[in-house]
């Protein structure tokens, strides 16, 4: 009971940022290039907390990656570049949107497959809903035939 | 000794509960009115009894008793007393007893209100409650006591985390779980129509207020989570994708489904078992996100081992609840039969729409959490993949923007068998609308973002739309005025809760896009005397002194904002440090605007005098709230519908022995 509590405290503490993340001192002189280390620290998770960009975590770690795609940018690579290495550095653990490849297959395609499926299936309801109902008109209750009948008296009044 | 009636008290609700379970149903079963009878006081006592727990464990919290281990670890004699009240949920224990209790008071409510029910199908409702209440108490009783007591007492406590040490925070947990306890209603009555094997108008119209409580109450609670996390953390964000943000959405998607589906049931008595399958789904769901975010899977999957009794516990509730409900379905839902006939473009084809899109919704943000988990669990944490923000950006935001679209059309479709054309005419004026706030948009947006027409086409489309339908409901411009205004007020509140639920979403697609999309942003060290100007308004910081609250102590910052010469406020932003955890907190400064929120926070000092400061301009940031309030009053109005107070409804056609006999 106590090692879970502590692990939750511990989630909670990984998970708990404080004032948002980015540091005047990381800034890159350029705007240019930092508003585009900025764009790279939006897809790049802190490798240590929960779900969480770069760009939004002010762990200890998170700083140091933001510092080293700054160092990357600052050398003259691409976006894609600095991605690259950083997944070299950490795996595709460091990406939060994962990349395209056999064991996320089920991941990206998952989704479009459902919806294939969502639409096949109310497809197939929808027409089988019509064809029953062209088919045979639902009789009338009792009730609705007695109602019927009242009408009809109603009309010879 | 007090502590010792409350759990003496939750012993007796289990016992209470076993009952509640076991001698209503077999009455049921064997038309038994004595033994159905059983189910009513079985549901008051149960809640009288945890609620006599609650209130044990509340004056424990309330009177520091520090001799009991769960006040020791998650409270402190200095904190205010607002957060001795919540800490009694803020932890794993109390919040699970909150869970019971809140199940409890719906127990009691159905066995209040319930009397117009047919006693088969009340019985049965409560038993399938009480069978839950079993589950859960046993959850606690054996793996989870909050009642255990730590000898010797402590000194004092360890406080209660200073992040949950919040206004909104306090009450975010309640919220949520009276939108997931809800949804057991939903699952009972769903269970106890599969074991009768009917589901009918009068059925749906059951369910219906249930469903429509708590989707109102998960609206509130997701809303409160967001909210707080705008403010409390520190740079505006409010919604990240994060498995425990997930964990609540899911039920709200399933719920928003039910919603819609539970009306076709009642008006052309066809998906029948579509609808009970999602409210089986929605109460799932609710189960999932309370273990989610309770159990420490989601941080790691090996989080669970740690605990195996507790992981074990879950598993298999878990697995009975989901697994039986969704077994029984198999076996009685294809009894289900509708009748109904079935058009696809007519209202019933739109609501038909609405489930499909939000069903694959959630079914994907259920991939995209449990995804990492799975991976994960199969290679052995060999490789292991991050699904966060980007991958729902690029999947679950698409599934949405025909959903929206179609929101506009569907109401103006008319039961049975609409006419699309009619419809897209009549709706011209939110066309033109939609076009008028692109291009004005285009025009005072600089730098173009593509995703910010987007936002505002379909937030103008929708809010228009539904504005549009409310015109044409009360004949605006084609009848007199007078005339137009009777029908308004004779309008039924369920109308009004659905033109309101609509419009409020409107609102809030256009909120999450002006905040998304056209944030400013200013990261700097700031002297006292600085200024720096942020979408127009000019910051000028006058230093931060050092400040004592009651349990913590802080850095207060001061701005004075203003805009061409004009003072606009001063912000006070601070950075507190709670003294029992030695946590930070950062406390934003915010001056809520019509357009948009100023925002101020202050960081550490920097050598030389000067502090790290973060201004933001994040614009239309308070419509998002605004427009889930909206929503809830949707709801809420809805509710208060006198064709929906609960019980009303009475089935007819039906003799009062037949229900009882099936």
């Amino acid at each position: 009971m106590r090692r879970i509590a502590v692990l939750l405290l511990l989630a909670l503490a990984l998970w708990a940022p404080a004032a948002g993340a980015v540091e005047p001192a990381e800034k890159l002189a350029d705007p240019a290039l930092e508003s585009r280390a900025r764009e790279i620290s939006q897809v790049l998770r802190c490798v240590v907390c929960q779900n969480q960009s770069i760009d939004d975590s002010n762990a200890e770690l998170a700083h140091d990656m933001r510092l080293l795609v700054r160092e990357r940018l600052v050398k003259g690579e691409s976006n894609q570049q600095v991605i690259d290495y950083m997944v070299s550095r950490y795996g595709d653990f460091v990406l939060l949107k994962p990349p395209v490849k056999a064991k996320t297959y089920a991941l990206w395609f998952g989704p479009l497959a459902l919806f294939l499926i969502a639409v096949a299936v109310a497809v197939v309801f929808v027409r089988r809903r019509a064809a029953a109902t062209a088919a045979a008109p639902a009789p009338l209750s009792d009730d609705e035939r007695r109602r019927l009948d009242e009408l009809m008296k109603g009309g010879d009044r | 000794m007090i502590i010792e009636i409350g759990h003496f008290a939750l012993v007796l609700a289990l016992f209470v509960a076993v009952v509640q379970a076991a001698v209503p149903m077999a009455g049921a079963q064997r038309g038994d009115a004595a033994w159905m009878a059983v189910a009513r006081p079985a549901a008051l006592a149960q809640f009288l009894l945890v609620a006599v727990a609650f209130g044990c464990l509340t004056h424990a919290f309330v009177t520091s008793d520090f001799s009991v281990l769960n006040v020791a670890q998650n409270s402190h004699s200095t904190k205010p007393m607002l957060y001795k009240v919540s800490g009694v949920w803020g932890n794993h224990e109390g919040s699970m007893l909150l869970w019971v209790l809140i199940l409890a008071v719906f127990g009691c409510a159905v066995a209040l209100f319930g009397r117009n029910l047919p006693p088969g199908l009340r019985s049965r409702a409560l038993a399938i409650q009480g069978l839950i209440s079993v589950g859960f108490l046993l959850f606690i009783l054996f793996t989870s006591n909050p009642f255990a007591r730590l000898l010797p007492a402590a000194r004092d406590g360890q406080g209660l985390n200073p992040l949950l040490q919040d206004p909104g925070l306090a009450f975010h947990p309640p919220f949520l779980y009276l939108g997931y306890v809800g949804f057991s209603m939903a699952f009972s009555f769903a269970i106890a129509a599969l074991i009768e094997g009917r589901v009918d108008a009068a059925w749906a119209r059951w369910v219906r207020p249930w469903t429509l409580a708590a989707w109102s109450f998960l609206t509130v609670g997701i809303g409160l989570g967001s909210w707080w996390a705008y403010y409390e953390l520190g740079w505006g964000g409010f919604w990240f994708w994060d498995p425990v943000e997930n964990a609540s959405f899911m039920p709200w998607l399933a719920g928003t489904a039910l919603l819609h589906s539970s009306i076709v049931v009642e008006k052309r008595d066809t998906m029948k078992a579509w609808t009970v399958f999602l409210a089986i789904v929605a109460f799932s769901l609710s189960l999932l996100g309370t273990f989610l975010v309770r159990s420490g899977v989601l941080t790691s999957v090996h989080a669970f081992a740690t605990d195996p009794k507790r992981g074990v516990f879950i598993l298999i509730l878990l697995i009975i609840v989901i697994g039986g409900s969704l077994a029984l379905f198999a076996w009685r839902g294809p009894q289900l039969k509708s009748t109904g006939l079935f058009q696809p473009v007519s209202r019933e084809g739109a609501l038909l729409l609405n489930n499909l899109m939000m069903t694959v919704g959630t079914a994907v943000v259920l991939l995209g959490t449990l995804y990492p988990l799975f991976t994960d669990a199969m290679t052995g944490g060999q490789s292991k993949v991050s699904v966060g923000a980007p991958f729902y950006n690029a999947v679950f935001v698409p599934l949405m923007i025909p959903m929206i679209a179609a929101m506009a059309v569907g109401p103006m479709l008319s039961w049975k068998r609409g006419d699309l054309g009619a419809a897209l005419t009549r709706l011209w004026l939110a066309c033109a609308a939609a076009a008028v706030a692109v291009a004005v948009t285009w025009l005072v947006q600089t730098g173009g973002s593509v995703l910010g027409l987007i936002g505002v086409l379909f937030a103008a489309w929708l809010a228009v739309g539904t504005l549009v339908e409310l015109a044409e409901r009360v004949r605006l411009f084609r009848a007199p005025a007078g005339e137009s205004l009777r029908r308004l007020a004779r309008l039924p509140r369920a109308a009004w809760g659905m033109t309101l639920a609509h419009f409020g979403l409107a609102v809030v697609v256009a909120g999450i896009t002006g905040a998304g999309v056209w944030k400013v942003e200013s990261i700097q060290a700031m002297k006292p005397g600085d200024s720096v100007d942020v979408a127009g308004y000019t910051y000028t910081f006058h230093g931060a002194q050092e400040h004592q609250g009651p349990n913590y102590s802080a850095l207060r910052g001061k701005f004075t904002v203003s805009r061409g010469g004009e003072p606009v406020v001063d912000l006070w932003p601070e950075k507190r440090v709670y003294t029992v955890r030695a946590m930070p907190t950062t406390e934003a400064a915010i001056h809520p605007t019509f357009w948009g929120d100023l925002y101020a926070v202050v960081g550490d000092a920097q050598p030389g005098g000067s502090f790290v400061t973060r201004l933001y301009f994040n614009p239309l940031v308070g419509w998002m709230w605004a427009g889930g309030l909206i929503m809830v009053l949707g709801g809420v109005l809805s509710l208060s519908d006198r064709r929906y107070r609960v019980g009303a409804p009475t089935r007819r056609r039906v003799p009062a022995g037949a229900a009882a006999r099936a």
